[in-house]
This record gives structure tokens, sequence and C-alpha cells, in this order.
């Protein structure tokens, strides 16, 4: 997101922080959050080579969204006036945003000119007859909606990030589209926030499984899937706290501006200040190959390390505080990563909300599944197996390709080391501690062992191809001409 | 913790705050230029900074030449005894466009491991900038005279000799108080161009680009260091046209004459008194000189063969008259040693060059 990108959403914020303070009924903010969120997946959605398609994903958004609350929400806690009016709203506003190719306003809320109205029509009503037939077919199974939701995701997930597939699927759209195949590539198919919604989808589907979720409406529900400020950067919520804010009468004071004013000042900074200067000479697929000395080659990777966490961390702090204006506080994402002595307290501070997602909906049941097994497992294997799959989905999350296996198998094996390690040396840990001087210089020789180790494995993470990583770790250790 | 009263105060503070701060930026109107991290934290540059793609070529074109000579190694190398200083200025062949900066002319001249006959040893420095304007060359020589000399090579080319052209390049434009000083020292048939500078234009605000160029700069010095890159190096590039148009035309001027006064020979007459008593030679530069379509009208994208050859003429002309000391090596390096202009060459080109360049007997001083 450009720096104008953030000023106007945080004006959308702003102007609803403005509205709560007059609306009394306090019945008008989630209309209007879910109209400006339906907007906004059009708006940032970035431009696409393939003709119509930066409109389509959009709807397919909406789609996912929709399906995703059908799936998941029960019968009895339906309400279908409320739902109707939801869905008139949201319709209405995709039509509206439709209705602009007949004004000259393509790059302002489309960045193409939306496609014909009277397709647009079909591919809602489409939309809408599978809808209905999903709750028809699906209507009173309880592990078919999560099996049926979740593979569906999956197997978009794969269509996008694995980069074989993307293009066989973006020459499959061109031809579709009537456009030369030749040009096909898996950078066609950007599509806005997909992957945190389909971690918030597969939240909502599991929860349900589990009779954990609690009951949504479908304005709430689109709300949560869609919400402005977290849609292209996260933080993924869980959808029992941010309904619980949500359902909470909002009222603006001059408290929750000045620390969302704070937070945004600090977010921008990190952002536009800090990480985009680090990009100059942080670690890239153009200079991997074109570093000459080992010294230099260091710098490039800490500023790399640095980098990812200013932008990352900054956006952060943007949607928090945009949220803070909207009345919703959404979690905290970073907490000072760099500083934790060990690896598994850096993976409870780095991309907090992720690695929670992860732990609750895969490494958890994965542990349970192997220590309850009829052949036992050694907890040893159970931790390596269990460390290094997570490790190795959340490289996968970033993209389908060897070098984020690589990444995620990088943090698995080493959370592993680091907790058996922290197992066969508890007894002199202990003692350690009883000595506060040397416990210092023990943490802070830890500390910068796992800031040199995470940012080593950064090496993976941000270069394309493996010969590369490889070309700069020789580097890294003085060889290489 | 966050009152009305409270935030009120900070947005007025702040306010007022970034107001002073700006009028006293403006008022006393610092230059930082000189402020490097060149020499001190990175390597200073070969060649002067300039740049269209930062991301990839880790340098950019800026217009304060404070900023630019103090990003350079020259400005971190104090001029020994035993040393022989040799300035190259000029235009972007000087440069070196797609050449590694020991491809170019002064990179390949500073790697000679020339002697003068004195037993100093040659170092030579690009002070090349690719736009095509003499005022340009001139202007980066004033300046680089305090770097003390003790000789200055000028490679140059009938297109940046047009008086039309000389105020068109950017750096030119950017630095029109300078100009207009060499305008008025030297007595230079050219309009000086208007100060335009506003107070606005002075504070940090006004400034902003400027300030953020000379960050920019300084942050590069890290991917400069790191690389040895300091431009971009396409695999494939659109080389200088062999087939021409059939057009006897050069900006405005037609067949037969050069219009009269249309050559700035009174800009090189500006350089060589800069230059003063060290010594300056005048080069005509190698030019693509084109086998193809239309090329007995042509010698290539840029001259007809009329409006060349006269100029040749003339600044032959000139250099018996005025005893500059002048080498015409138009026609040294062959066809197929250009690159992507008519004047920039490869790195074999530039070796034909150099040996020209030694052969004549320059460094004898």
């Amino acid at each position: 997101m450009s720096l104008t990108n953030i000023l106007i959403l945080v004006g959308f914020s702003l102007a609803i922080f403005i509205f709560s303070k007059f609306d009394r009924t306090h019945k008008l903010r989630n209309p209007l959050l879910l109209v400006l969120s339906t907007g906004v997946i059009f708006w940032l959605q970035p431009a696409l080579p393939i003709r119509g398609l930066d409109f389509w994903l959009p709807i397919a958004t909406l789609a996912l969204v929709a399906l995703g609350w059908v799936l998941t929400s029960k019968p009895e806690e339906r309400n279908p006036r409320a739902s109707l009016i939801t869905g008139a709203l949201v319709i209405g506003a995709v039509l509206v945003i439709a209705l602009t190719r007949y004004l000259d306003m393509t790059g302002i809320i489309t960045p193409s000119r939306p496609p014909q109205t009277l397709s647009v029509i079909v591919v809602l009503t489409a939309v809408a007859m599978v809808l209905f037939l999903s709750y028809i077919l699906l209507k009173g199974k309880s592990s078919l909606p999560y099996i049926v939701g979740v593979t569906i995701l999956l197997v978009i997930f794969a269509a996008l990030k694995l980069p074989v597939l993307a293009e066989w699927l973006s020459g499959l759209l061109r031809l579709w589209s009537g456009q030369s195949r030749e040009l096909a590539s898996a950078l066609d198919l950007r599509w806005l926030g997909f992957s945190y919604i389909a971690f918030r989808l597969i939240h909502t589907l599991r929860d349900r499984q589990n009779g954990r979720l609690p009951a949504m409406a479908l304005d709430e529900y689109f709300i949560y899937m869609l919400f402005f400020p977290a849609i292209s950067a996260g933080p993924i919520d869980r959808s029992e706290r941010f309904i619980k804010d949500l359902r909470q009468p909002f009222i603006p004071s001059a408290e929750v501006l000045g620390a969302a004013s704070k937070r945004l000042v600090i977010g921008l900074l990190k952002k536009f200040v800090i990480a985009d200067l680090l990009a100059m000479i942080a670690l890239n697929a153009v200079n991997a190959g074109q570093i000459h000395s080992t010294g230099w080659a260091w710098v490039l990777v800490y500023a790399y390390a640095f980098q990812i966490f200013f932008d990352f961390s900054g956006y952060t702090d943007i949607a928090i505080s945009m949220g803070l204006l909207i009345g919703i506080k959404l979690p905290e994402n970073f907490n000072a990563p760099y500083s934790k002595p060990n690896l598994t307290q850096f993976w409870n501070n780095w991309h907090m909300t992720l690695t929670q997602w992860f732990r609750a909906y895969f490494f958890n049941p994965l542990t349970r599944a192997l220590r309850s097994s009829k052949n036992p497992v050694p907890v040893w294997a159970v931790i390596l197996i269990t460390q290094l799959a997570t490790m190795t989905l959340i490289g996968l999350w970033h993209g389908i390709t060897i070098n984020f296996v690589l990444w995620g198998l990088w943090h698995g094996l080493g959370v592993f080391i680091q907790n058996r390690w922290s197992d066969w040396t508890k007894l002199l840990s202990a003692r350690i501690q009883q000595k506060p001087f040397l416990n210092k210089v023990v943490t802070i020789f830890t500390t910068l062992l796992t800031f040199q180790f995470v940012a080593l494995g950064w090496v993976w993470f941000a270069l394309p191809s493996t010969d590369l990583s490889l070309q700069v770790f020789g580097r890294l250790l003085g060889m290489g001409a | 913790m966050f009152t009305p009263r409270f935030l009120r105060n900070v947005l007025i503070k702040g306010f007022l705050l970034f107001a002073i701060f700006n009028l006293v930026w403006a008022a006393f109107n610092p230059s930082l230029g000189k402020l490097s991290s060149y020499n001190m934290l990175f390597v200073g540059r070969d060649r002067l900074p300039f740049g269209e793609d930062s991301a990839r070529s880790y340098n950019l074109s800026l217009y304060d030449l404070d900023a630019m000579f103090s990003s350079l190694k020259l400005d971190g190398t104090p001029k020994l005894d035993s040393e022989y200083r040799v300035f190259v200025i000029g235009d972007s062949s000087t440069w070196g466009t797609l050449l590694k900066p020991e491809e170019t002319l002064a990179g390949k001249l500073d790697n000679a491991g020339l002697k003068t006959a004195s037993g100093k040893e040659v170092h030579v420095y690009n002070l090349g900038y690719p736009t095509l304007s003499l005022t340009k060359d001139v202007m980066i020589l004033e300046y680089a005279m305090q770097y003390q000399p003790d000789l200055i090579l000028w490679p140059v080319t009938l297109e940046s000799f047009p008086r039309e052209r000389q105020l068109l390049s950017p750096i030119v434009a950017n630095n029109t108080q300078r100009v207009a000083k060499l305008i008025k020292a030297y007595d230079l048939d050219l309009t000086t161009p208007e100060d335009t500078t506003s107070f606005w234009d002075k504070t940090i605000i006004g400034q902003r680009r400027a300030l953020a160029d000379l960050l920019r700069l300084q942050f590069y010095g890290v991917m400069w260091s790191a690389t040895g890159v300091d431009q971009t190096y396409p695999s494939d590039y659109e080389r200088a046209a062999r087939d021409l148009e059939a057009d006897e035309s050069f900006h405005d001027w037609v067949p037969p004459v050069i219009p009269e006064e249309g050559l700035a020979f009174d800009v090189i007459r500006a350089g060589i008194d800069i230059a003063g008593e060290v010594p300056l030679i005048l080069i005509n530069e190698p030019m693509l000189i084109s086998t193809g379509e239309n090329s007995d009208i042509r010698y290539n994208f840029y001259y007809p063969r009329w409006v060349y050859d006269q100029y040749r003429q003339a600044l032959g002309e000139n250099c018996a008259i005025n005893a500059w000391v002048c080498l015409d090596l138009w026609d040294v390096v062959t066809e197929e040693h250009f690159t992507n202009s008519a004047i920039h060459l490869d790195p074999q080109g530039e070796e034909m060059f150099v040996e020209k360049i030694i052969e004549s007997g320059i460094f004898q001083y």
C-alpha cells in the first residue's frame, strides 16, 4: 500500500470516528463499515493484465466470505431480515462500483474499467445460487462444511502460490478472456488479502466444527473478514474478540484519538522512513549476486532483517491505529522479537497472530494426535515433527517455493534444537539465573545468537533461488570470488 | 493521558515548531552537500552520481555539486607531491554509459600505470557527466579546480556545441546562480538564466526533494561499497542506428553552412580560462562512422556529414588561432565498438581511444 492509500484509509477511519461521535443510536457504524470494507477490496486490488480479473477477484472474495457464513452460521442464529439487508448493502455497493464503468472513474475506485453491468449481475446471481445450493446441501452436516470450505481454500491457495499452477491458471484465464497465453505469469493472479481472509475463514470453519464459534450475523461476519485496516497485512484477529468490540457501543474520546494518532505516527515512521530507507540497502534478488565483500554482505543481510521488521510492524501499527479510530482493538503482532533470548520466544513475539493461528489450528492438534496415537511416539520426535511441520507450513504460506520450505525447515530445526538444548541445560540455567551478572551476560549472548540465526534465515526468505542463497551464505562465510 | 487540551497543545506546538524550523532554515539556507558519508563510512565513488533507475543502479541524479563531488573518491584523496593529477571532463562517453568505472577512458588511463617525464604517477579522475552541454562541462570544471589538477582532458563532440543546447542540461538548469556567474565572468554569449528561487523554495518543504536526494545518495553508499555497481548494465539494449534517415538537418540548422555563432566556442574559451595555468587538452571524441543506409548523407544518428565536417574545420581553426591544444580523434574507433549511442564506446573501443591519447604524448609534461 502506498502512503496515499494509507492516508485515505486513515481518513475513512477518522470519518467513522467523527461519525460515531454523533451516532447516538450506535447502529450506523456497522453498515458504514460494511460498505466501506466492501469498497476497499475493489479499491486496493492491484491492477491485473487479465481483462476484468481485478474486478472479479474482489467479487470472489465476497463470494468466499458469504459462503463462509453459510457454512459456519447455525440456522437458528440467522436473522433473515438482517441478512437480507446486509446482502442488499453488499450487492448494492458492488453494483454501484460496477456502474462506475459508465463514468470516467477508471483508476479511482477500481484499477481498471469494470466489466459489463449485465455480466456483473449474471455473476452475482450465479454466486447467490451457489450459496443457496450450499446451504441446502450442507444443511445439518457438522464436518462436511469444514471439509468443503478448507478444501476450496487450499485449492485456491495452491493455485495462487504454486508458480506452475498459477501460470497455468493465468494461461487459462487469458484464453478465456481472449488474450495471448504466451504472456501468462504467476504475477497475473495477485489477489488482495486472500491469504489473510483464508486464515480467518479457516478459523471460523474450524471453530464452527468445534462448536466454539460465536454466533455472528452476516454483517458482522463480513466486517470481521473484510475489516479494511487489516485486509492487506493483518493482524489476524480472532472472531470472538473482534465481535465483542464490534458489538460494544463505540464512544469516541480524546484518549482514543490520542492513542490512535501516536500509533499511526509510529507506524508511518517505521514503514515509510525506516523500512523504506533500509529497503535501499537490504538484501534482494538483484544485489545478492553483486556483493563483492564479506563485511558488506553481512550489512545487507542485517539491513533486510530490520527492514522486514520495520515494514511489517509499521503496517501493524497503522492497522491498529485505524482500528482504534473505528472502535476495534486489533491484536498486537510484534513485541520486540529481535530482543528475545531464544528462538521459541522470538516466534512468540514475531507475527504473533499468525503463529497463534498455526498453534491453534495445526501445531496443537498435531501434537495431540501424535501423543495420543496407538503407537507411542517419543517426546523428542513429537517435538521435531510438530516444529518442522508447523514451520514448513508457515514457510509455504508465503509461497510454494523451495526457498520458503528451506526457511521453514531452518526455523523448525532451530526451534527443535533450542528446545532440546533448554531441556538438557535446565539445571545449569537455573544455577545461572541465581547469578544476576552472569545471567545478564548469558541473556545478551543468547539474544545476539538468536538474532543472528533469524537474520541468516532471512537469506532463504529474501531470495528466489537456493543457488543464490547458497552463494550469499558462501559470501557471508568469506567464500566466493 | 490524552485529553482534548493535550491534543490541541500538541497540534499547536507541533505546527509552531515546524514553522519556526522552516523559517530558520530558509533564513540561513545551510548547504548540507559537503556532509558526506563517502570517504568516511563508504568508499568514494569513481564518477559523479547520475542514474535513472536508482533501485538497480544504486545511483541517482541530483544537482548539488557539493554533494556530488563530496561523494567522489577524489574528495577523499589528498594530493601527494608524487601525484600527477588528471581530470577528464565531458559527456556520457566520458562518464561511461554501459561501462564499468575501470572500463571508462579515465579508468583505463588511471590503470595504465603512466608516469610523467618527471617521474610523477599519473592518477586520472572521471569527472564526466551524462548530458551534452559545454556549459555543463565548464561548470563542473570550475568546481573541480579546487582539487588541484595538473592536466585536464576535455573530450567534446559537436552535439555539445550548439548555443541553444547550453542551458538545457538539467544540472545546468538547476544551478542557475553558478551558470549566471559563469556567463557574467566570462562574457558568454548565453542568456543569463533568471534565478527564480523564492523564499518558499528555501524552506525545508521547498527543499524536500533535494534533501531526500542527498539522504538517498548517502544510503546508496552502502550499495556502492558492497557491489561497485553505479549503473545498470542491461544484457540487451538497442544498438546505435547504423541505417540512417536521408535527412540533412541538424537541430534547426540546414545546409550548406552552420549559422554564424552557432557553435559556442566562447564556452570552450571560458573553460580554458578557468583552467588557467593548468594545461587543458581538447579532444574531439570518437564517434560512430556508419557504413549503413544513407551513410553518404549522415555519419550517424546525430550528425549529417556537412555539419560535422564544418564543425571539425571550425574546431581545428579555433585551436590553431587560439593556440589551444587539441586532439582530433573523431575516427579512431571502428564502427563495431559503439554501443547504444554514436558516442558511447565499448571497452575495446575505449582501449583504442586510450592508445591514441597515450600515443599523442600528452603525459610528457
